[in-house]
């Protein structure tokens, strides 16, 4: 099922979409399942499921921690579809969120139809333009699967264009140029990028990057269609001093997160 | 993915390159594919470009017969392609002028480099102290240590040196870390990208400004010997100095293209950077290419005696050279590197870059299969300076604490006692 699906019940409360990122593998493949449940029990409306990497260019320290802890703990690529089969079934959008390498070396067709089977909206690609795309797209057409493409501030109204046009699900809108990692403010090249790129599309457009409060969530919660949370809530866990701990701390966040996108608009 | 139509696609090499990077670096990309595509029919960038190779790098380089050494190459003649003499003392230097001035001309204001051996990175700096240019280097903190004396130059030359403590804290990461670096800068910075990989427009661009080392070899040769070489050889880390020396042998068919990559400890041992040997074609750093990677995808650490060899990928025009049998790739170990860096040193008078002595370890092989008749033309893509320490670790020629250490010393076995 698309995630629009769920963005478009969340517009019809009035509000905007949460969507909590956590990499999967981490402290373990158990644990960050649990992890994964305790964002839906508290009010994450989609997880999107990280696959830890070894070449995360996108991402900065706090995430990077998390992928090399994972990696070393053991983590497998298969992982992925245990986390979406337990997200999905525990209520949430389950969208998946790598970096190329690893969907070419499973070959892209089979881990389309893998996602899918396992109950997977579809993947997120942070190092994947839909120019570079045309495998990724011909595979989610034919598996029904989202394809959510990235825009940034520094994107041209052709980009704008060429990629929300290949877009399913959501468009995700970097909210600063640079890396994941909490900010202290969002800034507004956000507001101005979701603005530019509705004037492309009519899917809903999510904003990331830097998110990590509730007052943040609200104030992006007002212009965006979803708020997209990733290094704090996986900072609870990575600074955490047992499991039982990281969980209660992301639970914690989770909810003021889940608050701040509820009272934003009201 | 197709690696045979015979019509590239756009930015790639066959089947291999492209473009695999975040969105908001696409717009920087797209300018700088702009501003160079104008620049080189633009008179005055290339008389300004041509003006530095002249007056400030010292080109042409010459080309060095090395009869001496030969010898242990099966008696074949060897010519050596002198880009150890250019200032800065390697061939990083054709590429760093060349994308300096093209940073002016964006006008950007900061220049950021990635660097393995230290040698892009001094490039780099140095460019940037002649433009006048704010330089950030990235190195992996390992690279740091066995290339001490780069960090200095770097550092004397105005440069920051930013040690990255990621991963195999080697070439790659430091890679990595431009590139997170560049994402938060892009309007103010121009990544110099030192090899010729990364996304589309850097490994045509890169290889065009290096272009000009088989240019003059191939009419060097020419004069010299009055044909055209039986092989021409190179070490390969991103492939830079390798495909600037092919590039204008390509169309001379009986001319064979072979490079050869760092074997470390022996492809078998696992400990090596053989992307040709045990890679296998997947995305790294912007670029569809040969890939050290595990099932899962995931990158495999590399290793090498040398710094700029020990990379786990490839520049995407090396892959369809083998791919489409005009060129060869072979592994070298780094005992047959050291062993060759020895004997140009001990026959020659040349110290050479361990990156470069693999390629003289190379000419050895060759050299023995072809025999007397054949004419070997190898690039030495730099000198030995900064591997002093290296080697004379290597060697035995100092103690732990960096304390020399003589022949009459027990232990001792330097470079003399060899044979
Ligand atoms: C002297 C020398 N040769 C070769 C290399 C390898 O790079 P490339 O394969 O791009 O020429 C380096 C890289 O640092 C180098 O310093």
């Amino acid at each position: 099922m698309s995630v629009a699906t769920i963005i478009e019940k969340c517009r019809a409360d009035n509000r905007a979409a949460l969507i909590g990122y956590l990499p999967v593998g981490f402290p373990s493949v158990e644990g960050s399942i649990a992890a994964m449940k305790v964002l839906v029990e508290s009010g994450v409306d989609i997880v999107e499921i990280g696959v830890p990497y070894s070449d995360p260019v996108m991402d900065g320290p706090v995430i990077q921690d998390a992928a090399v802890r994972a990696l070393a703990a053991g983590v497998h690529l298969t992982d992925i579809f245990t986390a979406a089969r337990e997200v999905s079934a525990a209520g949430a959008g389950a969208l998946v969120m790598t970096y190329w390498n690893p969907v070419l070396r499973y070959g892209v067709e089979r881990f389309a139809a893998d996602l899918a089977a396992a109950g997977g909206s579809g993947l997120i690609t942070p190092d994947l333009i839909p120019d570079e795309g045309r495998d990724w797209i011909a595979a989610a057409d034919a598996h029904d699967l989202d394809k959510v493409f990235l825009v940034a501030p520094s994107s041209t109204p052709e980009r704008l264009e060429a990629v929300t046009a290949q877009c399913r699900g959501f468009v995700y809108a970097t909210a600063v140029m640079g890396v994941t990692g909490a900010r202290a403010t969002v800034g507004e090249a956000a507001d101005a990028l979701v603005s530019r790129t509705r004037e492309h599309t009519d899917l809903p457009v999510c904003v990331g990057v830097g998110v990590s409060t509730g007052d943040q969530a609200a104030e992006v919660g007002r212009y965006a269609d979803g708020v997209i949370v990733g290094s704090a809530l996986v900072r609870c866990l990575t600074e955490a001093q047992s499991e039982a701990q990281g969980l209660e701390a992301l639970g914690a966040l989770a909810r003021e997160l889940a608050d701040g996108v509820r009272r934003s608009r009201s | 993915m197709t690696t045979t139509s015979s019509v590239p696609a756009y930015g790639r090499f066959g089947g291999f390159g492209g473009r695999y990077v975040p969105e908001a670096l696409i717009p920087a990309l797209e300018q700088l594919e702009e501003v160079w595509r104008k620049a080189v029919v633009d008179p005055e960038f290339v008389g300004e470009l041509d003006r530095l190779h002249r007056t400030y790098t010292g080109r042409p380089s010459i080309i060095t017969e090395v009869p001496r050494f030969a010898e242990h190459c099966g008696g074949a003649r060897v010519i050596l392609k002198r880009e150890d003499l250019n200032h800065t003392g390697s061939h990083k230097i054709n590429n760093v002028l060349g994308q300096a001035l093209l940073t002016k001309r964006m006008g950007k204001t900061r220049v950021i480099a990635e660097t393995g051996a230290g040698q892009h990175g001094v490039a780099t700096a140095t460019a940037a102290a002649l433009l006048g240019l704010e330089c950030v280097v990235y190195m992996g903190r390992k690279d740091t240590e066995r290339q001490a004396l780069n960090v200095a130059r770097m550092r004397l030359l105005g440069a920051t040196v930013v040690p990255v403590d990621n991963g195999s804290k080697t070439l790659k990461d430091a890679v990595n870390e431009a590139f997170r670096d560049w994402v938060a800068n892009v309007a103010t910075t121009h990544y110099v990208l030192g090899t010729v990989t990364g996304p589309h427009p850097f490994p045509e661009m890169v290889r065009d400004f290096h272009r000009i080392i088989g240019v003059e070899a191939r009419q060097q040769v020419l004069d010299l010997v009055g044909r055209l070489p039986d092989a021409v050889l190179a070490c390969v880390g991103g492939g830079s100095n390798a495909i600037g020396i092919f590039h204008r042998f390509i169309d001379d068919r009986s001319v064979r293209l072979i490079g050869f990559e760092a074997g470390g400890e022996g492809v078998a041992s696992g400990k090596h950077a053989a992307r040709f040997s045990a890679g296998i074609p997947g995305v790294l750093h912007g670029a569809f290419t040969y890939v050290m990677q595990d099932d899962d995808g995931q990158t495999v650490e590399s290793h090498s005696v040398s710094a700029g060899l020990d990379y786990p990928s490839v520049g995407p025009e090396h892959a369809h050279l083998l791919e489409s049998g005009r060129a060869e790739y072979r592994p070298v170990t780094d005992d047959e590197a050291m062993e060759a860096f020895s004997l140009l040193s001990r026959t020659e008078g040349i110290l050479p870059a361990i990156e470069s002595a693999h390629a003289l370890a190379g000419a050895m092989k060759v050299g023995r299969e072809l025999g007397r008749d054949a004419v070997l033309l190898v690039n030495l893509s730099g000198r030995g300076d900064k591997d002093v320490h290296t080697a004379a670790e290597w060697f035995g020629l100092i103690g732990d604490d960096g304390s020399p250490r003589l022949p009459d010393d027990d232990g001792a076995k330097g470079m003399g006692e060899q044979q």
